[in-house]
């Protein structure tokens, strides 16, 4: 006998209910449990190459470390390292003046730490490499032109400057380079800091910022031009560490100080370029006896990617139970028209007008969410907010006005005509809702790599970061087949949750 | 046989609905002005007048789809308000054009959907099922079928069995033939006159059609402008109409004779 549907519905969303916050109590353990010393490292190969070289460091010392890579730039880490979720990061005494204590009197080492020691967090001595910014142009081209120093581009505004956000933005960057430097080129780009050089390579733009140890200097053959007027300050790299560290993981990462210079580093960058990997470059580093990262290139790979791609499932499908938990009662509200109705479908709207990636950087910062999982979930779960809100809202709305009339005339109580009448007549636009906020989500969350919550945008980030198309593709193509597959799948839910009365 | 609710009391003289002195605005625009009726018990009462009149209105006052402004509404000799509309609405029939039926149930859903909502007992509700299918004459192999499946004539026999399960005292109907064609519409206001009658059913059925009025009502109440302009039979008003709108309200509707 069937019983309406009241009862069915309710039991699916107490189930996702539950499942949510099963599988949240998961990740939130799964984010705590570890008493390993988390390392973050920034969005390039350098970074990357010395987060790795530290978890070698620590674990030959008999500590367990683990490298998160690739969280972004200086102050999502700078957050996190205050913070706590992460006990060490390489950074550079340029980036840490300019940057993160700004009104600093003195660029003195011993300064700058006594700084740091009042935010609880501690420097090593330089590691040994100056990696300084440089304005970078093809050999070929500069020669043509007879550009040898930054000063010699005062006579070419015609050239094309293609410069990575971070050095637009920067306080030591772009904007007093052009002042100390009287530049004043007639197009000036903001481009990723991978891309800038296929674009240089291809002649898109004629100069570009690049870091004096950057591999791709000679790979692509190009030449930096002097910095004559000295404006760049020196980027000697160091290690920060909390000051609560284990004593016995700071001696083990002091080690490292004065032991990379600029050749090495070059040389370890260069290396992890070509070999697509970071652990590869650090091994390099500790000679190649010890091969702590043995290559098995077909298991490797179809490992990595099942877990970049349960991660990737789990930040979409969490947050799509989230939206759809949180979204179904708000647009029902919403349908109701009014100031409420106004203002929940406007702050869905808003919220998607915010860029995924500033949306991610502003979570970061606030206490509960920092660099986690749960960050990158929150983000998600607010973006597919408005598909289900608006089209659970417009869905309730468009059932008929004599149907309504017809449901109370018959006397059903406001939850039953909700539950028996309106809301399974709403089914198809709820569901496409659903179903659009699911593909979203899936392409959404390949951005989470950026704060180090994992995913399908591991492989694209870092694929990004090495200039290297197949790695690219190995998050690319599983997230196109996760999304087809998605929509599949809701192609599918609808014939099952929407009542067959109305695929007629 | 369920039980029949108060039908006992039908011998009762009092009316089962009176409305008195009730006016409904909307915006500017009166609806409904001071009208005043009384709906007789197991007579059935039509409205009839031009789009606009106030007729619908009138209807969507009774079953509490709308509050008047002024006025009182008697149900059974109790005022109708916010806290007994419910159970006024429990035992009135609502039918409207097409049925009203939900698309996403079939027919039996649809008819059995208040009965379930209020637990009664399965069985009693299947034999009720099986002799409102007779009486309306709706093949019980189509009750599995959704409104989508069924023609206008059926979805509109289906939603008068949705109306007429709980056994209602009162059946409104609002134009429920008027998007009928005139075949289906003619042989369902023959079985709508004989459900009537042999149930003793109090209705009240608003349309624009005056044959249709004047085959199904006991008594015609003509409204024009919100207002009642009078009420009788067919005859009363075409004898003795009480203004010139009546006289050109009846004979604009054309019979085949005068042209």
């Amino acid at each position: 006998m069937k019983t309406g549907r009241d009862p069915r519905i309710r039991e699916w969303i107490r189930r996702a209910l539950v499942c949510s916050c099963f599988a949240g109590f998961l990740i939130h353990s799964s984010v705590f449990a570890a008493e390993q010393v988390q390392i973050g490292s920034k969005k390039f190969t350098e970074s990357y190459v010395l987060g790795e070289i530290v978890k070698r460091q620590l674990n030959d010392a008999g500590i367990s470390a683990e490298h998160r890579q690739g969280m972004g730039g200086t102050i999502i880490l700078w957050q996190a390292l205050r913070g706590g979720q992460i006990d060490a990061y390489p950074e550079y005494t340029g980036t840490i003046v300019q940057e993160i204590l700004r009104d600093i009197d003195s660029a003195h080492l011993d300064l700058v730490a006594a700084e740091l020691g009042k935010a609880g967090i501690g420097m090593s001595k330089p590691l040994g490499f100056n990696n300084t910014y440089a304005l970078v142009m093809r050999r070929k081209r500069a020669a043509d032109l007879g550009i040898h120093a930054i000063s010699d581009l005062q006579n070419h505004p015609e050239l094309k400057f293609g410069l990575t956000h971070e050095f637009l933005d920067r306080q030591d960057g772009w904007q007093p380079l052009a002042v100390a430097y009287r530049l004043s080129p007639q197009y000036v780009a903001g481009i990723d800091h991978a891309l800038g050089y296929d674009a240089l390579k291809t002649g898109q733009i004629d100069v570009k910022d690049a870091y004096s140890t950057d591999a791709k200097i000679a790979q692509y053959d190009l030449t930096v031009l002097e910095d004559d007027r000295k404006f760049f300050p020196r980027y000697d790299a160091v290690l920060l560490y909390r000051l609560s560290l284990d004593g016995k993981a700071v001696v083990a990462l002091r080690e490292l100080e004065g032991e990379i210079n600029e050749t090495t580093m070059t040389r370890l960058n260069a290396e992890a370029e070509r070999t697509k990997d970071y652990g590869e470059a650090a091994s390099l580093f500790f000679g190649s006896t010890s091969g702590a990262t043995p290559k098995v290139f077909g298991e490797g790979f179809w490992r990595k990617l099942s877990r970049w791609t349960t991660r990737h499932l789990e930040l979409a499908g969490l947050s799509l139970l989230l939206s759809i938990v949180v979204g179904i009662p708000l647009g029902i509200w919403a349908s109701r028209g009014g100031v409420l109705g106004h203002v929940i479908l406007g702050g869905a709207g808003v919220v998607q007008t915010i860029p995924s990636l500033a949306l991610l950087a502003l979570l970061v910062p606030l206490p509960f969410f920092g660099i986690s999982v749960r960050t990158a979930i929150t983000a998600l779960f607010l973006y597919g907010l408005l598909p289900i809100v608006r089209n659970t809202a417009a869905g309730l709305q468009d059932v008929p006005k004599p149907l309504r009339d017809s449901a109370v005339a018959l006397g059903l109580s406001s939850r039953a005509r909700l539950w028996q009448i309106y809301l399974p007549m709403a089914s198809r636009p709820i569901l496409a809702g659903i179903k659009t906020s699911a593909v979203i989500n899936i392409g959404t969350a390949t951005l989470a790599a950026l704060i180090g919550a994992g995913g399908l945008g591991e492989p694209i980030l870092s694929g990004l970061n090495l200039n290297d198309h197949g790695t690219i593709l190995q998050g690319a193509i599983p997230a196109a087949i996760l999304a087809l597959l998605v929509q599949w799948f809701f192609d599918l839910l609808d014939r099952v949750l929407i009542p067959k009365g109305l695929r007629l | 046989m369920l039980p029949r609710g108060r039908r006992g009391r039908g011998y009762e003289m009092n009316p089962l609905v009176e409305l008195s002195q009730v006016s409904k605005t909307f915006g500017d625009a009166a609806a409904v002005h001071e009208v005043s009726l009384s709906i007789e018990r197991g007579k059935t009462t039509v409205l009839i007048g031009p789009s606009g009149c106030g007729k619908s209105t009138l209807l969507r006052l009774i079953v509490g789809l709308l509050q008047a402004d002024q006025g009182e509404i008697n149900f059974d000799g109790v005022p109708l308000g916010p806290e007994n509309v419910d159970n006024v609405r429990r035992r009135v029939g609502y039918v409207i054009q097409e049925g009203g039926l939900f698309p996403h149930l079939t027919a039996r859903e649809n008819i059995l959907l208040m009965a379930r909502h209020l637990g009664r007992v399965e069985n009693t509700m299947f034999s009720r099922l099986s002799e409102l299918a007779t009486l309306t004459r709706f093949p019980e192999a189509l009750l599995e079928r959704y409104p989508v499946e069924l023609s206008g004539g059926q979805r509109q026999r289906v939603g008068l069995m949705r109306a007429l399960m709980l056994s209602p005292e009162l059946l409104l109907l609002d134009e429920p033939l008027g998007a009928l064609d005139p075949l289906v519409r003619a042989a369902l206001q023959t079985d709508l006159k004989e459900i009537f009658a042999r149930l003793n059913q109090t209705a009240l059925l608003v349309t624009h059609d005056l044959a249709e009025a004047a085959y199904l009502g006991d008594t015609i109440v003509l409204m024009h402008g919100g207002r009642i302009v009078q009420q009788g039979l067919l005859n009363d008003l075409q004898q003795n109409p009480a203004s010139a709108f009546v006289t050109e309200f009846i004979n604009a509707q054309r019979t085949l004779a005068a042209i």
